[in-house]
């Protein structure tokens, strides 16, 4: 079976919509803690601790934490990976262009694609800032609340991470609602409520995460 | 009217091709866009020039064989197919560019003619009832229910002129492969081989070379039949069934 | 000197392939006396279809099925792109769902009235017998016939008939028939049984030692002209309207392969019964390429009418009630606007002749859909004919739903093609011609949504059943190869003839000449003919021959994809055959069905058959370009309904 799905363009879709829906789902998770930083550092940083200790004593400590770890990089890896194999066939199968040009042919294709691109050089660029501290100077280790605040403090710091949610809005936007085509539970009764709530999601996770930097920059999280 | 024509140009699949600029007067807005063309290879034999090739036949809209990329768009501006597009959708002065379908599958035999055999080949990897002559069984030994037959008969009414893969910015050819698994396996007749017919399909898809789907909908836009967009979800679903159903035997 | 007019009479033909007995059971009698070929030895015979239409699509996939090596061709790029494809109305099969009296011998009885009394008894029974089987057979491959909420078939009644017995799938029967047959098609070539060439034109035919072993065909992509071989050939090519230029037909429908088989030998059987749909949309101007169809089944709603002065260039809905004069419910009140095809057309000739025609030029009438609407309400003329609405408008730039549409009548069909015996097979052993190419069931004119049913009944049911006879008692040819002289000759003529084409380098183009010759045929031989417009035609014919090899121009190579070559080889045998429509229209001095002449009327001009002279089908055999053929005449016996008078009224 995971032959025939790796091996055909409608398989590849299905993993990229399943392991976008995986993200989606963390995404979302993700942009519900980060709102917490409104509350005051003490229960920020009591929840960014919560997350390595989550499930014990079952778990050992950071278990859990690296499990998500894990699927995540999976659900990334096969997300670029498909990605890519996709773009590639769908590139040389239009090999030559038409001589007029229609600006609207491609326009998802290519906030999708260019999207993508943008959201994972982001995740680089946001691991290595606040998860290890690598391109962070003055990291703190245990003080994420602080390092938060650092980031954004900076000016390319808001841009960079501005930029990447806008990119992460339009991605989901189109995203949600093409995994659920994919996926085949699309309907034409069912095509606006999708729509919708492709929307909603898009604009909530834009707007949640984006709150953030906001916060900082107007003073509100400091 | 009077009309400034670029046209694709391409001696055979092999040559180079380009845009060629060509005058052509006294086009009434009556005319169909193909009678017009028929007035500019009528001047061009006289003067002992090639005319323009491209493939034409029924000019009634059914057969699917006209294909022209006009101004960017599939078919030309309105919904139909070239053969049914008529001059009063343009205006005196307009200049206008004709182009082929453009796909690696579709190559280039000549000018504006392109071959779209890999959609037979779609067609010949499953799309079809195995009934041999003779087989069959009274017509009213299955009902079908009405809301059936009608999805059923909105997806055959596919024309297989390739306006979905030239419209589609990755030259994909689902929404025609996905008109014909939807006809044939909602239908009572087509469950034995529904599973077999949406993997196969798919895959001889692949194999012909078409891009993947990114559900832009240009296809569903272009088609002059009005195949919806959400025929290619119904193929999804079918497809992930059968991979299902593939992997449980 | 003698001209072409003199044709001589030679011996009769008769279809001896047709048992005797009671016509229901002749058909199975027939198969039952057919030998049969053993499965295992079928896949040695090949048999090559010429055209992928109803007939040849379904008769290349049964023939597959059956286990022969079938070889296919077709110009389209792809097999599904005949031109049945744009049938509109629908299929008749007997099958009395409605419980209105339908039967097989109603059908039958329809078919053989309906034709004027000029076709075969025995073949039209058969026709009605196997059209139940069609049905069946379409709904297994999946054709979306239209259906009943109840999930059970649909049905309409359908051009000149009382019962409903027309099956349907929107305004695109034809379609869907047609790739019903197309999958059969696809599967049997996925699984290596047909060798399919499209983009392939058949170009002549080859007989070695009387027998049809194969056919010259050219590659319209690369130019090459190549030979193909076979122990049967089959023409399922269609017929042959587009001698008139402007027709309903497809713009590349020609008449090659039946021509080509006429000169080398096959009988060509009523070519002057072709006919005129009555409801098509009239030209708008000399650029017109073709034309185009509305399905007949608008004549269930619409009301047809003219303004009853002459010259009344008023626009339709000012013109008051009593002014506009519904000619065919006036002079046919029972059948009233579904009279059969020929009537409908004649009738709106003769208004539009007498200077009471709509639209630009006069030459159309009214088919207006206001009662409908009031009577059905705007959305359930919709639902019934929504498609044809828009079709309409796009074409006229005319809302139908507001003002009443104009139609006219055009060359649509012919009933004409080559002459065959109850096994379909024509005079040259070996050759069998199927579909709307042969001239066989439907004598001078054709009912409403019986095209379809003859197409698949002969391409289905009645071909792979009677070629097995002639496979099985003809086993053991010898082959044939490229080097045969035969073989030689045939293709060297076809090349010099593609070669000529190409070097005369004149001044007129492939279509002004057909143009031309269109006109003519239209004004001579169309909807109403005469012994001296006839003979006009007849003396002129040789002349636009003599013109075209002076001054056609034909651009390229024949090396090379080259449409104009494509076209101008058409137009070479049309002319040709034009000469022999206009022959047998000449010779033909009665009027039926689609055949009127002026000379044979009655009183109150209806067209007057005359059965004691005319009661034949007329097989005409080529002796040469331009040279008086030889008529043979099978005369046509009926047992079972007998002829009258057709009576409309």
């Amino acid at each position: 079976m995971a032959r025939t799905v790796w091996d055909s363009s409608v398989g590849k879709k299905t993993v990229m919509a399943v392991s976008g829906l995986i993200m989606l789902l963390y995404l979302v998770v993700h942009m519900i803690g980060n709102l917490k930083i409104f509350f005051g550092a003490g229960e920020f940083n009591h929840y960014a601790h919560w997350l390595r200790t989550v499930g014990e004593p079952f778990m050992h400590y950071e278990w859990t934490l690296w499990l998500v770890r894990i699927v995540l990089v999976v659900a990334v890896v096969a997300h670029a990976v498909s990605a890519y194999q996709l773009s590639r066939r769908d590139i040389r199968a239009r090999p030559s262009k038409y001589v007029h040009k229609k600006p609207r042919a491609s326009y998802a294709t290519r906030t999708m694609r260019w999207g993508g691109i943008i959201l994972g050089l982001f995740i680089v660029w946001h691991i290595l800032d606040l998860t290890t501290g690598t391109v962070h100077p003055g990291f703190q280790s245990g003080h994420p609340y602080q390092n938060v605040v650092d980031t954004f403090s900076t000016w390319y710091g808001n841009v960079i991470y501005i930029v990447a949610m806008l990119a992460l809005g339009l991605h989901v936007r189109h995203g949600f609602w093409s995994a659920a085509q994919t996926l085949g539970v699309g309907s034409r009764a069912r095509d606006r409520a999708l729509k919708a709530v492709a929307n909603a999601l898009a604009l909530l996770l834009t707007a949640g995460f984006i709150a953030v930097p906001v916060g900082v920059m107007t003073g509100l999280v400091s | 009217m009077k009309l400034t024509l670029r046209v694709w140009r391409q001696k055979n699949a092999d040559a180079d091709g380009a845009m060629s600029t060509y005058e052509v007067d006294g086009i009434s807005s009556d005319m169909s866009f193909l009678e017009m063309l028929d007035t500019l290879n009528e001047e061009l034999i006289l003067c002992g020039e090639d005319p323009v090739a491209f493939d034409h036949d029924c000019r009634e809209g059914i057969c699917g064989a006209c294909s022209l990329v006009i101004n960017g768009d599939a078919h030309g501006p309105e919904r139909t197919t070239t053969c049914q597009l008529h001059m009063r959708s343009f205006q005196d002065g307009d200049t206008i560019d004709i182009e082929p379908w453009r796909a690696s599958a579709f190559p280039v035999i000549k000018d504006l003619v392109v071959d779209r055999s890999a959609f037979d080949r779609i067609i010949q990897a499953g799309g079809y009832i195995t009934a041999p002559t003779g087989a069959a069984p009274e017509a009213h030994a299955t009902p079908v229910p009405k809301p059936d037959a009608d999805f059923a008969f909105e997806h055959a009414e596919c024309i297989g002129c390739g306006a979905c893969v030239a419209a589609c910015p990755n030259g994909a050819a689902m929404l025609f492969t996905s008109a014909k698994v939807n006809h044939l396996n909602v239908l009572p007749q087509g469950a034995p081989e529904r599973e077999t017919r949406v993997l196969d399909m798919v895959a001889q898809m692949d194999e012909e070379g078409f891009g993947g789907c990114t559900l832009t909908g240009e296809c569903a836009t272009a088609c002059p039949k009005g195949i919806p967009l959400v025929s290619i979800t119904g193929m999804n679903k079918e497809w992930l069934r059968a991979t299902r159903k593939a992997a449980k035997r | 000197m003698s001209t072409y007019a003199d044709y001589t009479t030679g011996e009769p033909v008769a279809d001896t392939k047709a048992p005797a007995g009671p016509v229901h059971e002749r058909w199975d009698t027939r198969r039952f006396e057919a030998k049969l070929v053993n499965p295992a030895n079928r896949r040695k015979h090949t048999v090559i279809v010429v055209g992928t239409g109803l007939a040849g699509g379904s008769a290349g996939a049964t023939l597959a099925e059956q286990g022969y090596h079938v070889v296919q061709f077709c110009y389209q790029d792809s097999p599904r792109r005949a031109h049945s494809i744009a049938a509109q109305g629908g299929i008749n099969a007997a099958k009395n769902y409605r419980n209105d009296g339908d039967s097989v011998h109603r059908l039958f009885y329809d078919t053989v009235k309906g034709g004027d009394f000029r076709a075969r008894e025995s073949n039209v029974h058969r026709l009605a017998q196997i059209s139940v089987e069609i049905i069946d057979q379409c709904v297994a491959q999946g054709v979306p016939f239209a259906r009943e909420y109840g999930g059970l078939l649909d049905t309409r009644s359908f051009g000149g008939v009382q019962v409903s017995r027309t099956f349907y799938a929107r305004g695109q029967t034809g379609q869907q028939l047609l790739l019903g047959a197309y999958q059969a098609l696809s599967r049997q070539i996925a699984a290596g049984n047909i060798e399919l060439h499209p983009r392939t034109e058949m170009l002549d035919l080859i007989v070695v030692d009387g027998r049809a072993r194969g056919i010259v065909a050219r590659d319209l992509v690369t130019g090459r002209v190549d030979t193909y071989f076979a122990d049967a050939v089959v023409l399922a090519s269609g017929g042959y309207g587009n001698v008139f230029y402007l027709s309903t037909n497809a713009m590349n429908s020609n008449a090659t392969a039946i021509w080509r088989a006429h000169r080398r030998g096959a009988h060509f059987a009523n070519p002057c019964f072709t006919q005129i749909h009555p409801t098509c949309i009239p030209r708008t101007g000399d650029h017109q390429s073709k034309l185009t169809l509305m399905s007949e089944s608008l004549r269930n709603d619409g009301r047809i009418w003219v303004p009853k002065a002459k010259g009344d260039t008023r626009p339709a809905n000012q013109i008051p009630e009593d002014e506009r004069d519904y000619y065919l419910e006036r002079i046919y009140p029972s059948f009233g606007n579904l009279v059969p095809r020929d009537i409908a057309s004649r009738a709106a000739k003769n208004v539009c002749d007498e200077g009471r025609g709509v639209g630009p030029g006069g030459q159309g009438v009214y088919l207006d859909f206001a009662d409908a609407i009031k009577r059905m309400g705007r959305g359930a003329v919709e639902a019934k004919y929504g498609n044809l609405f828009d079709m309409y408008q796009r074409i006229t730039d005319e809302d139908p739903y507001e003002v009443p549409m104009r139609i006219y009548p055009a060359v649509h069909y012919t009933m004409g093609g080559l002459w065959v015996d109850y096994d379909l097979q024509t005079t040259v052993p070996g050759l069998f011609a199927i579909g709307e190419a042969n001239f066989s069931d439907h004598g001078a004119n054709r009912l409403g949504a019986s095209a379809l049913m003859q197409g698949l009944a002969d391409g289905y049911f009645v071909l792979p059943a009677t070629i097995n006879d002639y496979l099985a008692r003809n086993p053991h040819h010898e082959s044939v190869t490229a080097e045969h002289p035969v073989v030689q000759e045939v293709l060297a003529e076809t090349e010099d003839r593609l070669n000529l084409l190409l070097t005369v380098d004149g001044d007129r183009t492939p279509d002004s000449f057909h143009r031309e010759l269109g006109e003519l045929m239209w004004e001579f031989c169309g909807m109403a003919r005469s012994d001296a417009g006839l003979r006009k035609a007849l003396e002129r014919i040789p002349q636009i021959r003599e013109e075209f090899w002076r001054r056609i121009k034909v651009p390229g190579t024949g090396e090379e994809f080259n449409q104009s070559l494509e076209k101008a080889n058409r137009v070479v045998d049309y002319l040709e055959l034009a000469e022999l429509m206009c022959l047998d229209a000449l010779h033909r001095e009665e009027s039926c069905g689609g055949h009127f002449r002026e000379e044979s009327q009655t009183p109150d001009g209806e067209a007057a058959r005359r059965d004691e002279e005319f009661a034949y089908a007329a097989a005409w055999e080529f002796t040469g370009t331009g040279e008086a053929p030889v008529l043979h005449k099978e005369d046509l016996v009926f047992e079972y309904v007998h002829p009258t008078q057709r009576s409309y009224a």
